[in-house]
């Protein structure tokens, strides 16, 4: 049995991207298996592989991990990416959470009707730098650290470029009210395994398409 | 400065209820601060009191948290109930991820457009009978023992049986094919302090009535 980790999931961003991202920014080697056919799916239900019949799915240490923050918090914690101490915890969770919150409207986005794709963008912009950017702004500035937490990379600085990189999809300028924030996305992204992820070839996925989405609702679709 | 955890939500279950249950369970006394009106959200946010404008809120140990995840991990590690080890922790929190989907089904019933409210609640009952409940059924079949993880008393079983008991509200027999589950039930609600929440006159708020929806939405939206 290989000791990569080993991801199942479709050949695209959705609920995995953040696995790939924060197992890629750990220096950490991964797998994939991508689900092409509805059949596959079945295939893994009736297996029993599944815990709630649903991917991502994740093979670490011997154990078949579903539950997407189950996955991450793990992966996390073990490759020290969690903060030194309950407190320091405490914080990256309430940022990871926000920004989850924030990357939930993208991954919804290209699943909703064509006629509300634009005011889709409008609430995406809206969130972005009313609600949760200036918060990365302001603790940046606060502190004036290289990172979020401790003075140190941990998880939420992932899920932090992550999100910048997926919102600037959308709306190429968003950071222009952000310096700290444009600072931030520069000094991580030249973070050697981040950078790494960056590059063409790399486990990163591109932005979803409409074939993406076909795919999606042959597989899952009830 | 009052040591004990103060709660700023409204006077409703919502998403601070398994806040409430994971303090409760954890033998902590808490303070509520009601939101009655839209005002009082508003001052909230204005203070700068809300990292993401949002409730809920709790201030615990001079941090100021939010993000419902966040607070529980925070009661869970602190009090001892999240597991020995990153293994056990990575179990608990699989099993408490799924309830928490169930749980989401659940407290997003009341707020189902009219014409999707049968469908939702169909739905809700699918899910926790054919997806949700039995895997909490093997796990302890499989095992025998009276928790989920560890053989101790985890934030698992706490949220287990708030998500049981909430199923039960909307169909009583829910647990009809889930003798292990029943008996974790009575098992766990018998534990001094859970026994002690589920009485009369604790912190445990009830199911959401229809008549209060409106005032709600004044509130949030």
């Amino acid at each position: 049995m290989s000791g990569k980790p080993r991801l199942t999931y479709l050949n695209g961003r959705g609920r995995m991207e953040p696995v790939r991202w924060l197992l890629a920014a750990a220096g950490v080697e991964f797998e994939e298996v991508f689900l092409e056919t509805r059949e596959q799916y079945e295939k893994l239900i009736k297996d029993g592989v599944l815990m709630f019949q649903q991917v991502p799915l994740v093979e670490i240490d011997g154990m078949k991990m579903v539950q997407t923050r189950a996955i991450l918090n793990y992966i996390a914690g073990k490759y020290n990416l969690y903060g030194k101490d309950l407190k320091e915890r405490a914080l990256i969770d309430m940022y990871v959470e926000g920004i989850t919150d924030l990357m939930q409207m993208i991954l919804m986005f290209p699943f909703s009707p064509p006629e509300t794709k634009e005011k889709n963008i409008d609430s995406i912009k809206e969130r972005a730098t009313n609600r949760y950017f200036p918060v990365f702004e302001k603790v940046l500035k606060q502190h004036g650290q290289d990172f979020l937490v401790g003075n140190k990379f941990s998880w939420a600085d992932v899920q932090l470029i992550e999100a910048i990189l997926a919102v600037e999809e959308k709306i190429p300028a968003v950071l222009s009210g952000f310096p700290q924030l444009q600072a931030f996305k520069k000094r991580m992204s030249n973070m050697p395994t981040i950078k790494k992820f960056l590059q063409p070839g790399s486990p990163r996925k591109p932005p979803p398409d409409e074939c993406y989405v076909e795919t999606v609702l042959k597989v899952f679709k009830k | 400065m009052s040591e004990k955890p103060k709660l700023h939500y409204s006077n409703t279950r919502g998403r601070m209820e398994s806040i409430r249950w994971l303090l409760a369970a954890a033998g902590v006394e808490f303070e509520e601060c009601f939101l009655e009106t839209k005002d009082d959200l508003t001052k909230l946010q204005k203070d700068g009191s809300l990292l993401f404008q949002q409730v809920p809120m709790v201030e615990i140990d001079g941090m100021k948290m939010v993000q419902t995840r966040a607070i529980l991990n925070y009661i869970a590690a602190k009090y001892n109930l999240y597991g020995k080890d990153l293994k056990e922790r990575a179990l608990i929190d699989m099993y408490v991820e799924g309830i928490t989907d169930l749980n989401e089904l659940i407290i997003t019933r009341y707020f189902q457009p009219a014409d999707k409210k049968e469908e939702h609640f169909a739905t809700l009952l699918d899910k926790a009978t054919n997806r949700y409940f039995p895997v909490y059924e093997k796990v302890l079949k499989d095992h025998g023992r009276d928790f989920l993880v560890g053989n101790k008393l985890s934030r698992a079983d706490v949220q287990l049986l708030e998500t049981i008991l909430m199923a039960e509200e909307c169909k009583p027999d829910i647990l009809a094919k889930f003798p292990l589950l029943q008996s974790f039930k009575a098992r766990t609600s018998n534990i001094v302090t859970i026994k002690k929440f589920l009485q009369p006159g604790s912190q445990r708020k009830p199911p959401l009535q229809e008549k209060d929806i409106p005032r709600l939405m004044k509130i949030f939206h």
